[in-house]
């Protein structure tokens, strides 16, 4: 048995820390702990709650919209301010337009070159790549002489002899699989990504401002004006920009980065064995389709249960519960509470730094593990699509089948870090078509007049009920994300957030049950002790985003107030 | 192999951008900077030959956010060669290493590149718990900052958290979190670019102003550079002539919300922000956020997180303009008497670069690249 540690794990958000034990050449078992952590939640008490969402924001700039939504959406539903039609629009654009270009960014930029062995591009034949590239798509990018020019420009950058951020990494690995030809069409597709994730991002611009940290975000509403003739405005300009890169997103995610995922897949489908986890996924569900609370769900909500896509139980967010038991907390009795229910005590109990090994027997992360009716739940965009799969979304359907008939495979292999791979893809592709009919829904609204954008009647806090709760729950692109805030006096007396990644790369609970990390290691081949990229594979199939699974923390150790799960 | 210095000019024109394009590039940049627009040309000269500077971005307590903003990055074209003119070699969101391959090539960087190559530090830096708030490595931010930093020829404190201590920091700094400055004291050739996140415009700036005359630009007595932080938000902005007209946004949504009036009785803090948003714009100058209808959150400046809030409470008047406005108060908490320490902060930094023009440390000036 061989302990092996991977710290930083790099090409992701936060700072994750894996160590693993290794015998015969495969995973026997893992550990996931994040090591950083800031307070947020804590930072934020004694604030006014219309300012929480900024505050929240700045738990991920990758993520950099979605604990602005949870937070104005807990705010909202405590104070009972209710966003009109334009804002719930607004979000829809923002919230979609986020997922898809994390999703593009991670596929091509985080996680790509697990798979993509970049060096091996330089010995590609540019007019084999351009046939290649040809076969599986009509992207127009595809001639010999482009190829070529790549090839020529990684070359003169390998020449030069400063391999800077591709430095020092495996390339060579025997596991990677790509002949030479694909190699060389995803590093040009890596440099396309680059330049198509700015241009996507300007419908954030557009709408906030700015991106990251866009600033249109608004207890009740949103910032940005709306008025079809006012050059100050969201405004018929704005919609036809908007619509445009709509458009170009859409093109590049259907012949760029579908194509890409699936020539990279079927060159991998051992993957679609290894990876697979804890077998129970959850949903919210997110985009409601109109203004009632009950108003349908473009994606829906859902639990399920060992694999059983046949049976989606509804969700119940009252099962949710946390452990501390390998978490670096005071641990009273053992015993898993509801999240709002008990007292934080942060106590580093982990090796002084600089250390080797963790005490993997004890507490070992600044994660806690969150549990829903006592399980370990993976969350993202597999369990989006499962749960809407086994709802019978017809799109997700459509997509999911059509992913499996190209592979030749049973749907039985979503559960694996493949899997995850193409869920990503596949949510991706479902979005970048729906988009466009939001950003119509907004132009058709305010062309009938309806220029609204806050709900303006709850925004003097003498509005509000002296005390009060909320809840916000949101599908953001890594997972299940919710904000609970209580407000007292017209100020955040408590607030609390689990987050995604917390759910994903938390630490074993009390039983001993591994985390959804730990638990897709398991199994995992490693071929080389000193390059396990598989241990990457693996994990990036996750997507993680560690800062904001380590917000969640109080750093004094104060009581906490109780918060009522709504 | 490309024979040095052909390989920009080169790999320029194998993306299809033109020399001419390239000059006109340089000339925004230049412009960005604030420099004479004949400084384009050195600019161009400058970044087309010579052995590309190392540079390491360590991220701490972060949230990725100034690295995002670093992919955002873009003037026409020739937006990645800008990031090819620098050799990243390591940074943590980006880099196909890990593990221990990834720190070695940070330990290889300091001790074979020595007092040569540049930092970016992004995020604050926790002193509590004896630095097991953020460790990478097993090792403590603490540890790493001071060993890296110690041995680079220049630090830039990007984004407000490095440059400030940013949201870490903020009452009650539950983790201990310091600036980069404050952690680190007395590392020499320490550049603040502040904001959350800082404007990838200013970053490639600075970036390219130091390929270019391997010094840096002037300073504030914050350590900003004068090209970017020179002058209010307020000095610039599109809605100026509202705010002088008296007309101002009283609710979301309402007539003058749409026209585009001042944002200042709803809590904006552009007249005591030092930054060139309203200039230089975001995302390839799309927008900004006091364009898209939002208040200034006053982002680029110390301690905003507690000294600008709360955000949707108006400035009560500020010295230094030459119309003083009696804004009836808004919301239950009215002003807060930040306004009269932000007028006077504003006035003091005025003063202090009027005093002092440039901050630079003088061993800026062995800052040598090639």
């Amino acid at each position: 048995m061989t302990h092996i540690v991977v710290d930083p794990v790099t090409r992701i958000e936060g700072h994750l820390r894996i160590e693993a034990e290794v015998e015969n050449g495969s995973v026997q078992n893992a550990w996931s702990s994040a090591t950083m952590f800031r307070g947020i939640e804590l930072i934020l008490r004694g604030r006014d709650p219309r300012d929480a969402w900024a505050f929240a924001q700045r738990i991920c700039g990758v993520c950099t919209t979605v604990h602005a939504i949870a937070s104005i959406r807990a705010v909202e539903d405590a104070i009972g301010a209710e966003p009109p039609p334009n804002a719930r629009l607004l979000r829809q654009i923002i919230m979609a337009t986020q997922m898809i270009q994390d999703h593009v960014v991670h596929f091509y930029h985080l996680h790509a070159l697990d798979w993509v062995d970049i060096v091996s591009a330089l010995s590609a034949d540019p007019a084999a790549t351009a046939r290649l590239a040809q076969s599986i798509s009509d992207w127009p990018l595809s001639s010999a002489v482009y190829f070529r020019g790549v090839q020529e420009r990684v070359q003169t950058f390998v020449d030069r002899g400063q391999l800077g951020p591709f430095g020092n990494a495996y390339w060579g690995h025997p596991s990677y699989r790509l002949p030479p030809e694909a190699n060389l069409l995803a590093v040009a597709h890596y440099l396309e990504a680059l330049d198509w994730q700015r241009e996507v991002v300007k419908i954030h611009a557009i709408l906030g401002g700015k991106n990251p940290h866009l600033q249109n975000f608004l207890v009740g509403g949103m910032a940005s004006p709306v008025d079809p003739n006012e050059q100050a405005s969201i405004n018929v300009g704005s919609i036809a920009q908007m619509k445009s890169l709509a458009a170009d997103a859409l093109e590049f995610v259907t012949k760029v980065y579908m194509p890409d995922l699936m020539a990279i897949a079927s060159f991998y489908t051992d993957w679609a064995a290894i990876g697979g986890g804890v077998g129970n996924y959850m949903s919210y569900g997110e985009y409601p389709e109109g203004e009632a609370p009950n108003a349908p769900m473009f994606l829906p909500s859902g639990i399920i249960r060992n694999r059983d896509l046949a049976n989606v139980l509804p969700l119940d967010p009252g099962l949710i519960t946390e452990s501390v038991t390998h978490s670096w907390y005071e641990d009273r009795d053992g015993a898993p509470l509801h999240p709002f229910q008990g007292e934080t005590n942060p106590s580093y109990t982990g090796p002084a730094p600089p250390y080797d090994r963790l005490d993997t027997e004890g507490k070992y992360s600044w994660l806690k593990s969150p549990r829903y009716d006592g399980a370990p739940m993976e969350v993202g965009p597999l369990a989006r699509m499962l749960v809407a799969y086994g709802r019978g979304h017809p799109r997700v359907q459509e997509l999911v089948g059509s992913v499996l008939s190209q592979l030749g495979v049973g749907p039985e292999v979503l559960f694996s870090t493949l899997g995850r791979v193409a869920a990503r893809g596949i949510e991706t592709q479902l979005l970048a078509e729906r988009l466009d009919g939001w950003i119509d829904e907004l132009a058709e609204n305010m062309g009938r007049g309806d220029l609204r954008i806050a709900d303006n009647s709850k925004w003097d806090p003498s509005s509000w009920p002296r005390e009060a709760t909320g809840a916000g729950m949101h599908e953001a692109p890594r997972g299940s994300l919710g904000h609970w805030v209580h407000i007292r006096d017209g100020s955040i007396a408590n607030y609390q957030c689990i987050v995604p990644s917390t759910w994903n790369a938390g630490p074993r609970d009390g039983q001993g049950q591994p985390g959804p990390y730990e638990a897709a290691l398991l199994g995992t081949p490693v071929a080389d002790l000193e390059q396990p990229i598989e241990i990457l594979r693996t994990v990036h199939s996750f997507d993680p985003c560690i800062a904001c699974g380590v917000h969640v923390l109080d750093g004094r150790g104060n009581l906490r107030a109780k918060v009522k799960v709504l | 192999m490309a024979a040095k210095g052909d390989w920009l000019v080169g790999e320029l024109e194998r993306r299809g951008v033109t020399r001419r394009e390239f000059a006109a590039f340089c000339s925004t940049v230049a412009g960005i900077l604030m420099l004479p627009r004949s400084a384009g040309a050195e600019l161009a000269q400058a970044m087309a030959t010579g052995r590309k500077p190392t540079l390491v971005w360590l991220e701490f307590q972060d949230c990725a956010g100034n690295t995002e903003s670093f992919l955002r990055a873009a003037r026409p074209s020739a937006a990645d060669i800008l990031l090819d003119t620098l050799s990243v070699d390591y940074h943590e969101t980006i880099m196909a290493a890990a593990g221990h391959q990834a720190e070695a090539v940070l330990q290889d960087t300091v001790s074979g590149q020595s007092g040569q190559y540049l930092v970016v530090v992004e995020g604050s830096i926790p002193t509590g718990a004896n630095g097991a708030y953020c460790t990478i490595g097993g090792r403590s931010a603490l540890d790493i900052v001071r060993e890296v930093c110690g041995s680079a020829q220049a630090t830039i404190a990007v984004g407000t958290c490095a440059a400030f201590g940013g949201i870490p920091a903020a009452a009650p700094n539950p983790t201990g979190a310091l600036s980069v400055a404050d952690a680190v004291p007395g590392i020499r050739n320490l550049i603040n670019l502040p904001a959350c996140p800082a404007n990838a415009a200013n970053l490639a700036a600075l970036v390219v102003y130091f390929v270019t005359y391997g010094r840096w630009p002037p300073l504030d007595g914050l350590r900003r550079p004068l090209f970017a932080y020179g002058k209010t938000i307020h000095d610039n902005c599109e809605r100026r002539a509202h705010y002088d007209a008296g007309q101002y946004v009283e609710l979301w949504g309402d007539e003058g919300h749409r026209k585009g009036y001042c944002l200042y009785k709803v809590g904006c803090k552009g007249p005591v922000c030092f930054q060139n948003c309203p200039e230089v714009g975001w995302n390839e100058g799309t927008n900004w956020p006091v364009g898209c209808g939002h208040p200034c959150l006053g982002c680029a400046e110390p301690d905003f997180w507690d000294k600008m809030t709360p955000f949707y409470a108006h400035l009560d008047g500020f010295p230094g303009f030459n119309r003083q406005t009696h804004i009836d108060k808004v919301g239950a908490w009215g002003t807060l008497g930040v306004a009269a320490a932000f007028g006077a902060h504003a006035l003091i930094q005025i003063a202090r670069r009027r005093g002092t023009g440039d901050a630079q440390d003088d061993s800026a000036e062995t800052g040598e690249t090639s």
